[in-house]
């Protein structure tokens, strides 16, 4: 027995999958730059702030790194509704997306600023600056250099995450292929195609964020050899 | 009125005393320097002037500031207080300029081009006026020390500590940071350093303070100290630099 490929069907729904991809293209990207900027601020909130303020940021942290993220999706969707909060399963998705991205991130950067060496906190408050002075001058930037790379694939992950949000029928990539499955009956084709299209989304997001990580943090790959060196002083 | 004050400061890191009430004061102008073994307490007083690390009992005063734990005082104070540290501590992200303007434009909001002309005249007198534009990691250990003091003077200090400075460096680069530094105390800054440069010591600073045991062990003037050490701590650390 032989399957016959019959890529026609799936072909003739390129609009609808390149809206798919838009979908989770935005998403994504939504996703990314909102919880980086979400993890920035609670790292900066847990160093400058008192204890209570960590255990704040932990509590979150651990929620939603300890819980499904289909369940905190469905939270957002079906959950907050009844309190009042109405979104559309888009905002929705990006809201779950840029929390749970957010709590990951979050402990990726705190990694970073704890491996920043205590001489150059006190090189700048010897300086005359302020602690937020300090993290946000000398600690931050050579904090995020050293965990791009983790923060990249953390990125990516997300990014894959998202085809979860077809759960609660927002027309990103996967649900755009449960859509045409339905209509075309072309299980196999059609996830062949989609999986053809997360692998180069994916690669992509990859290299724009290896070739960004070079633009922002020039100094990247030698901050470690400055660090060994103080080290050996 | 002197431009260090410190008059018997104790400290311990839990029951380890480390400074066993030290008293001492630094006219303005003066270069003074404290040796002594690792371990006699030497860099914890250096770091105890600018309030990097706190005291229990005693009294510190630096520049006209009292020393107390308060960050708003203590920034005031250290906008009159530069120090330099052994691993020079440079912002590695930032070039040598960037380096040198961050502070005065953040903590004193010099304007942008008022720090740039600062910056230029602070490296033109540490003689490193081509690497403005240099990343931290592209100098040599003494180049990068010799930034971290441009960059401590940018903040136009009325004292400067430096804590063994040149001991990271080998002997070649050791000559060149010394040398900004003996610039620096003829100009008529008041320094205090914690050095393991005895050469030094005795020809540039005016006062040495030989530590021992968490306390002042013996000090005078450089010429005599070194010369005529009177206890038999002194004389056995200062022999035993010379052989």
């Amino acid at each position: 027995m032989r399957y016959q490929f019959q890529f026609e069907a799936v072909f003739a729904e390129a609009d609808r999958i390149l809206n798919g991809v838009l979908l989770t293209i935005g998403l994504s990207f939504g996703a990314i730059v909102l919880g980086l900027a979400l993890a920035v601020l609670l790292v900066a909130a847990k160093s400058l702030f008192g204890r209570w303020v960590g255990m704040l940021v932990d509590a979150y942290v651990e929620l939603m790194r300890n819980t499904p993220f289909l369940v905190q999706l469905f939270m957002m969707f079906f959950g907050l509704p009844l309190i009042g909060i109405r979104m559309s399963g888009t905002e929705a998705a990006l809201l779950a997306m840029t929390l749970n991205l957010g709590a990951y991130a979050t402990e990726i950067i705190r990694a970073g600023v704890d491996s920043i060496h205590r001489s150059q906190i006190e090189a700048g408050l010897s300086l005359a600056m302020t602690k937020r002075q300090v993290f946000q001058y000398v600690v931050l930037m050579p904090a995020l250099a050293r965990v791009w790379p983790a923060l990249s694939s953390q990125f990516v992950l997300m990014l894959l995450a998202s085809s979860i949000c077809s759960f609660i029928s927002v027309p990103e990539l996967s649900g755009t292929a449960a859509i045409i499955e339905q209509n075309t009956f072309r299980s196999f084709e059609t996830y062949i195609v989609v999986t053809l299209i997360y692998l180069a989304l994916a690669l992509s997001l990859k290299v724009s964020l290896l070739w960004l990580g070079r633009r922002i943090f020039p100094r990247l790959s030698s901050l470690d050899r400055l660090d060994a060196k103080a080290e050996a002083a | 009125m002197p431009a260090v004050l410190i008059e018997d400061v104790h400290k311990s890191y839990g029951s380890l005393e480390v400074l066993k009430g030290v008293s001492l004061a630094v006219e303005p102008g003066q270069v003074v320097a404290l040796i002594g073994r690792s371990g006699s307490g030497k860099s914890t007083l250096l770091r105890c002037i600018n309030g990097l690390e706190a005291f229990q009992s005693g009294r510190i005063e630096v520049a006209g500031h009292a020393v107390d734990q308060d960050q708003k005082r203590l920034r005031e104070l250290r906008k009159d207080v530069g120090i330099v540290f052994q691993s020079y501590n440079l912002f590695p992200h930032l070039t040598v300029g960037q380096n040198i303007m961050l502070s005065p434009r953040i903590t004193k909001n010099v304007p942008q081009a008022e720090a740039l002309a600062l910056a230029k005249d602070v490296l033109a007198q540490v003689g490193l006026s081509d690497k403005f534009d240099s990343y931290p990691d592209n100098l040599s250990g003494g180049q990068q020390q010799r930034v971290a003091i441009a960059r401590s003077l940018a903040m136009k200090p009325k004292v400067m500590l430096f804590d063994e400075v040149t001991s990271a460096l080998d002997p070649e680069l050791t000559g060149e940071v010394l040398l900004v530094m003996e610039k620096l105390a003829r100009d008529g800054m008041t320094m205090l350093l914690v050095t393991h440069e005895m050469n030094f010591a005795r020809t540039v600073a005016n006062t040495t303070v030989f530590m021992h045991q968490g306390k002042i062990w013996e000090s005078g003037s450089s010429a005599q100290l070194f010369a005529e050490p009177q206890t038999p701590e002194l004389r056995n650390f200062v022999g035993a630099g010379r052989h």
